[in-house]
């Protein structure tokens, strides 16, 4: 990862590093891996919806490529990667605007650009907002989530990016091992969850109505998309492979994401009695998160017993938002806070230590000292994105209203926010009659006169007759939760 | 006339559709439906919250026949749905008072 996880000897031998083209090509293509896995989180999430809201949730991950985009080069890169300040936050006026970068100058200490490394980080500035978009499934208004976006990587993600990665961050500095974003990204999104889940509370229904996954196909696409996108993420968070660590990184990101997944079929086979789909895509998920602090520093075999633990862990962690009546809907704090905990603090127990960094963990001989790191790194990113989340989602609130009103939630949120519907199973297409076109206004010279007379017509007419598709197919009741 | 309703299992649609041209009917109505009777339905698991689902998915068959050929209409689709097995579903029928083919304006048995 950035500067500070440069062992000794590398970063002597720094001020020498040349530009690699085949450090800096592999870095491209990792960099459109990570990207990639944002839609793929739409897609494991969308699925994981109701019908009346998939598309709001498929949006709610889509924003955050536009929004972080532009406030990354505005500002975002700067805090995040720039010059240190009091071990707290970055700042460079080069990297305001991205505006002062050299064409071929490098990313301190390594063999890539500087461009590059901006665009490798911004993809993770995007996919960790979206991250937690799955616990406000169905009821947040769209404005308001994008306003929270806004917010929130500025005062939550910017910062913590730098106090794990950024050179003179002070996590980093007290050498909390995090690869690839265990306690930047996953912990980080599933505090955050958690916190915006006690301002904008329960979807209506929780507990009582029929919350049935509407596509499960969709969530294995999403989950396999993601697997495919994390080799980036991983792999491409040692930013060359001069030395093969990216390589270990690539093959425990594998290892681990195998294991999980059979860990959480087993337990699921045991407590419910079926190996479910979106327990397979659950298990894959929960080991994806969880190998990713630790995926540079153990072993292929501490790979299979993070991933086995990771899987169990999560499957039952999933439960206790019955148990603990908080609505996470998607489980963000079941697989993304837990799984972030877990492989954050099993990295005290299997650090092989030669890899990443010497340090080694209890099971190789090198005590609690990195277990004692891993558990500040892990304990502090989780309070303060606990507490500034739920803060920043009380002035959403304030502000805007976090939440769509009940009848536009009971209607689905896909029609109040976005005026569509997601699926057109043809027939009678629920009443809808074409009431404008997309035809420029008057002057523009088109000729389109039936799209002029159009003019005055309002467009949400032909919405009304929708909804009652929209709330269909789900002919099933809750009984029985696992708590 | 009578209209034979009769709402099936999805997988004797072909047995019953082939049944009933075997019989000389000339046409019909498929509707995909969903209810339970004595069958009930089943559980399905979703990261451990346990869904019990009531309707099962069935077909719903609709034909307009004449008076006197009810009784065995209603006998050709009852054998060839059934499976002996619980859910195979319901046969009725029920009068009716006036059928129009809306091309031609026929109406009464000649409109079937």
């Amino acid at each position: 990862m950035p500067p500070g996880i440069l062992t000794n000897a590398v970063s002597l031998s720094a001020e020498k590093v040349e530009l690699s083209p085949a450090n800096t090509g592999f870095m491209l293509i990792a960099t459109a891996l990570v990207m990639v896995m944002t839609p793929a989180l739409a897609f494991f999430y969308g699925g994981m919806v109701r019908v009346k809201s998939v598309l709001n949730m498929l949006m709610m991950s889509f924003i955050s490529l536009g929004l972080v985009t532009v406030l990354w080069v505005l500002y975002g890169f700067s805090l995040a990667f720039g010059t240190d300040h009091g071990s707290l936050i970055g700042w460079s006026g080069d990297y305001l605007g991205l505006s002062g970068i050299g064409l071929t100058e490098l990313w301190d200490g390594y063999s890539i650009p500087v461009y590059v490394f901006a665009a490798f980080q911004l993809m993770f500035a995007i996919l960790t907002p979206a991250l937690i978009s799955g616990a406000l499934a169905d009821r947040v208004k769209f404005s308001a989530w994008a306003l929270f976006i806004v917010l929130w990587v500025t005062v939550v993600y910017f910062p913590v990016a730098h106090w794990v990665w950024g050179a003179g961050g002070w996590l980093f500095e007290l050498g909390v091992i995090d690869f690839a974003g265990g306690t930047a990204v996953h912990i980080n999104a599933g505090a955050a969850a958690l916190g915006v889940l006690f301002v904008v509370g329960k979807r209506i229904g929780f507990k009582k109505d029929p919350m049935r996954p509407h596509s499960l196909p969709l969530v294995m696409l999403g989950a396999g998309l993601l697997w495919f996108g994390w080799f980036g993420f991983n792999a491409g968070s040692w930013l060359g492979n001069d030395d093969g660590v990216g390589a270990v990184a690539f093959l425990n990101t594998q290892v681990a994401t195998g294991a999980a997944m059979l860990g959480w079929l087993a337990y699921e086979k045991l407590r419910h009695g079926s190996f479910t789909t979106l327990g397979a895509a659950s298990g894959a998920v929960a080991g994806l998160v969880a190998i990713t602090p630790a995926c540079g520093s153990v072993s292929p075999l501490g790979s299979i017993a993070i991933g086995i633990i990771a899987g169990v862990l999560c499957a039952m962690a999933v439960g206790l938002k019955y148990k603990f009546n908080y609505d996470d809907s998607l489980d963000v704090v079941g697989v993304h806070l837990v799984g972030g905990v877990v492989g954050s603090l099993l990295i005290g127990f299997f650090a092989t230590g030669g890899v990443q960094s010497d340090a080694k963990g209890l099971f190789y001989g090198g005590g609690l000292a990195q277990l004692g790191k891993q558990s500040v790194g892990v304990v502090c990113v989780l309070l303060y994105s606990l507490v500034i989340s739920f803060i920043l989602a009380k002035v959403v609130d304030l502000v805007m209203g976090f939440r769509v009103s009940e009848d536009e939630e009971l209607a689905g949120v896909d029609q109040a926010a976005h005026a569509e519907t997601a699926y057109d199973y043809g027939g009678t297409g629920g009443g809808t009659s074409l009431t404008r076109t997309a035809a420029p206004a008057a002057g523009s010279g088109s000729g389109d006169t039936s799209a002029q007379e159009a003019q005055g017509d309002t467009a949400p007419a032909s919405q009304a007759g929708t909804s009652d598709r929209a709330q269909g197919g789900t002919p099933g009741k809750a009984k029985k939760v696992d708590a | 006339m009578k209209l034979i309703t009769a709402v099936i299992k999805p997988h004797r649609l072909d047995e019953v559709k082939e049944a009933l041209q075997a019989f000389g009917v000339h046409g019909l109505t498929v509707t995909e439906a969903s209810g339970y009777g004595r069958q009930r339905g089943h559980t399905e698991v979703y990261r451990g919250a346990e869904y019990t689902v009531d309707l099962v998915p069935k077909i719903r068959i609709e034909v307009l026949v004449e008076d006197a050929d009810a009784e065995q209409l209603v006998e050709v689709v009852v054998k060839a749905a059934r499976t002996g097995k619980i859910g195979d579903g319901k046969v009725w029928s029920v009068p009716v008072d006036e059928a129009v083919r809306v091309r031609t304006g026929e109406r009464g048995p000649d409109a079937l």
